[in-house]
């Protein structure tokens, strides 16, 4: 049973297009980029009856489930993906994120901006306390620890009086207008939009992470923990770093989200939203941003488009699971797994 | 909060707690049994005590009972309830087994790490309790009362019913089976050698796949035994029965020491009795979220349980 060869797909989606992208000058990438961040934004206007959706509107399906599975997908990416953390209990982030906005704007009338921003800075602190200590613990336990975590939030919404118990929070305030966008209870593309402008920025920032000690310290305890820190990595501390952006990232999509549907009942927040998001990231392919974002924007269109999936998606994705595990475990845009190999003899790199 | 029914209740809630703690035990024993020979929780294995009770009241629909029967006598009952509870065994003993070759054992085989086998098991987990959410229709789904519920006799404030003499009984017995099949027979050494030294258990001509196959079937059987004892305390089921009960007898191996057979006995009767007399002072709403908290302190400060030896040192 060797694990450490490292196999390389016949035909790998990923090494094709960055053999590509490699090849490309500044000024083509730039263009690239440009034109790909353009697409994304015009798509609401894009409907069409090849690829728009029949049941439902088309930009309400950009906006839920495709484009917030997309911002969580890329959330819970840093966590199970990135650090290897099994987290089964990411649906608590988002909902904390969902109550903070929906309690402070109702309450308190704060401005939906304020409440993003705080409902990240609940979300993390709520994972630096779980985090802090669980994070010591290995990986099935972790995996438990964090399921009950999540189910406990929401089963704490339903029995106290400040989140409305389970008939949850109505007339949840709108986001004020932005550059002249109105966000309209009857119109979601404004919020699509929210979500393409909040996925662009943590994407950003995420490119920025990996490329640094973080991002390397990540890659490292997922292959290793132990190895890792023998090598004098801080291994909690970075596996708390990756559990905590991650669920800030969980909270500011709770806030759009609940800003969006103005209403929440803690059934919203249950243990399938946690699993749908982990379908993504594994689908995708875990690790690797592109594969996860491409994965979650597909896995949340198949069932609007597809009609006889939307009944069946919970079945239709835990089958996934297990197939893409034991079939492509690497997801269908697995990451990058070339490494650096120098020739014996003239000790030159070469590619392989 | 009240504290004064924990008194006056004392025998009530102390009897009730024994008998949900024999349920949990048996499930308790298929997550503890399985963790011994694959290192690994089997996130699987509460749906296959929830397709257990299904199988249970699937029996009592094609014996023609509606629920509306009066109960039957106890010559009757006992046929009826040993052939429902078979059924049970064989089919959630199946189920395991089926589960094991199709989320575990290509896995095992290629040496892939944890993080992919966890994954399988969720991912089987959830395929199993949307399947059966679908179709059921989601609803809850009454098992026909077979014994007659009224107090046989009282201790203190307990009333004894025969229900729960039956589950007694019958999880008692079924453990000291288990513990002579772990302790007396070839297989049952081959699982505690596994447990042991996977590869040098190998190396002494023990089959793995054979030993880790008739774990997951002890494990199933046992779970399906458990769904009919469930079935006849509570009467109800549901799609979902198995995730909360799941955590619970999960919680229960772990406070006891997970991979430890007796300790996994001894953590579901703790747990059992904790929760009994937590809903009471807390209500019921907050039983679950006690339970994790348990697993969470455990886990925290002692992940080895209440006794920290584990399966592979019991001798026999």
């Amino acid at each position: 049973m060797s694990t450490s060869k490292i196999s390389i797909p016949k035909f790998n989606l990923r090494d094709k297009f960055g053999d590509w992208w490699e090849g490309t000058t500044r000024n083509q990438r730039i263009i690239f980029r440009v034109l790909l961040i353009a697409f994304f934004y015009i798509l609401p206007f894009l409907d069409n009856p090849v690829f728009g959706t029949t049941e439902s509107d088309f930009s309400s399906v950009l906006f839920y489930p495709m484009g917030m599975y997309v911002l969580m997908a890329i959330g819970l990416n840093i966590v199970v993906g990135k650090s290897g953390i099994l987290d089964l209990g990411y649906v608590a982030f988002f909902a904390i994120g969902a109550y903070t906005h929906a309690i402070l704007g109702l309450s308190f009338g704060f401005n939906f901006w304020i409440n993003v921003v705080l409902g990240m800075a609940f979300a993390m602190f709520a994972g630096v306390l779980l985090g802090l200590p669980a994070l010591r613990l290995r990986g099935d336990y972790l995996a438990i620890i964090t399921l009950g975590f999540g189910e406990i939030v929401r089963i704490v919404a339903i029995n106290v009086n400040f989140t409305g118990g389970a008939a949850g929070l109505a007339g949840i305030p709108a986001p004020p207008s932005i550059f002249g966008v109105e966000f309209l209870v009857d119109d979601p593309r404004p919020y699509y939009w929210l979500v393409l402008t909040l996925t662009l920025l943590v994407i950003w920032a995420y490119m920025r992470l990996i490329k640094r000690r973080p991002g390397r310290a990540w890659e490292a305890i997922r292959e290793d923990e132990d190895v890792a820190e023998f090598m004098g990595i801080a291994t909690t501390k970075y596996k708390l770093w990756a559990f905590v952006l991650g669920g800030a990232i969980g909270g500011g999509a709770g806030a759009v989200y609940a800003s969006q549907v103005t209403s929440i009942v803690p059934e919203l927040f249950d243990l399938n939203v946690s699993i749908m998001i982990l379908a993504c990231v594994v689908f995708g392919g875990m690790g690797n941003l592109w594969g996860v974002a491409f994965g979650a924007a597909l896995l949340g269109y198949f069932p609007e488009k597809l009609r006889f999936l939307s009944d069946t998606r919970i079945l239709f994705f835990g089958l996934l699971m297990v197939v893409m595990m034991n079939i492509r475990p690497d997801g269908i845009i697995p990451r990058k797994k070339r490494e650096k190999v120098y020739d014996k003899n003239t000790g030159k790199e070469v590619s392989r | 909060m009240d504290f004064s029914i924990v008194v006056s209740e004392f025998a009530s809630l102390f009897l009730d707690g024994i008998v949900v703690g024999a349920i949990y035990a048996l499930v308790a024993l298929g997550y503890t049994l399985v963790y011994g020979v694959l290192r690994l929780i089997n996130f699987a294995h509460s749906e296959i005590f929830m397709l257990g009770t299904f199988a249970c009241l699937g029996v009592t629909m094609l014996l023609g009972y509606t629920g509306y029967e009066e109960p039957i006598g106890i010559g009757l009952f006992l046929v009826t309830f040993i052939l429902i509870t078979v059924v049970a065994a064989v089919a959630s003993g199946s189920a395991a087994m089926l589960l094991e070759v199709v989320a575990y054992r290509r896995l095992r085989r290629k040496g892939a790490n944890r993080l992919s086998s966890l994954i399988s098991a969720i991912g089987a987990s959830f395929f199993l309790v949307e399947l059966f959410r679908l179709l059921t229709d989601s609803k809850d789904w009454d098992f026909p009362r077979l014994l007659d519920k009224n107090s046989l006799f009282e201790v203190s404030s307990a009333y004894v019913t025969a229900d729960k003499l039956v589950v007694l009984i019958g999880a008692f017995g079924l453990m000291f089976a288990l513990d002579r099949i772990i302790q007396g027979t070839r297989l049952g050494r081959g699982i505690r050698a596994v447990s042991q030294d996977e590869k040098t258990a190998v190396l002494m001509g023990v089959d793995v796949d054979k030993v880790i196959a008739f774990t997951f079937l002890i494990g199933g059987v046992l779970a399906g035994v458990a769904s009919a004892f469930y079935m006849l305390f509570y009467e109800a089921t549901k799609f979902n029965v198995g995730f909360l009960l799941g955590i619970s007898a999960f919680t229960a191996a772990v406070l006891g020491g997970i991979g430890n057979i007796r300790g996994a006995l001894a953590g579901s009767f703790a747990l059992g009795l904790i929760q009994q007399f937590s809903s009471a002072i807390l209500g019921y709403n907050w039983r679950d979220v006690v339970t994790f908290l348990i697993l969470v302190l455990v886990l925290l400060f002692k992940p080895t349980g209440l006794f920290g030896e584990a399966i592979q040192r019991a001798r026999v």
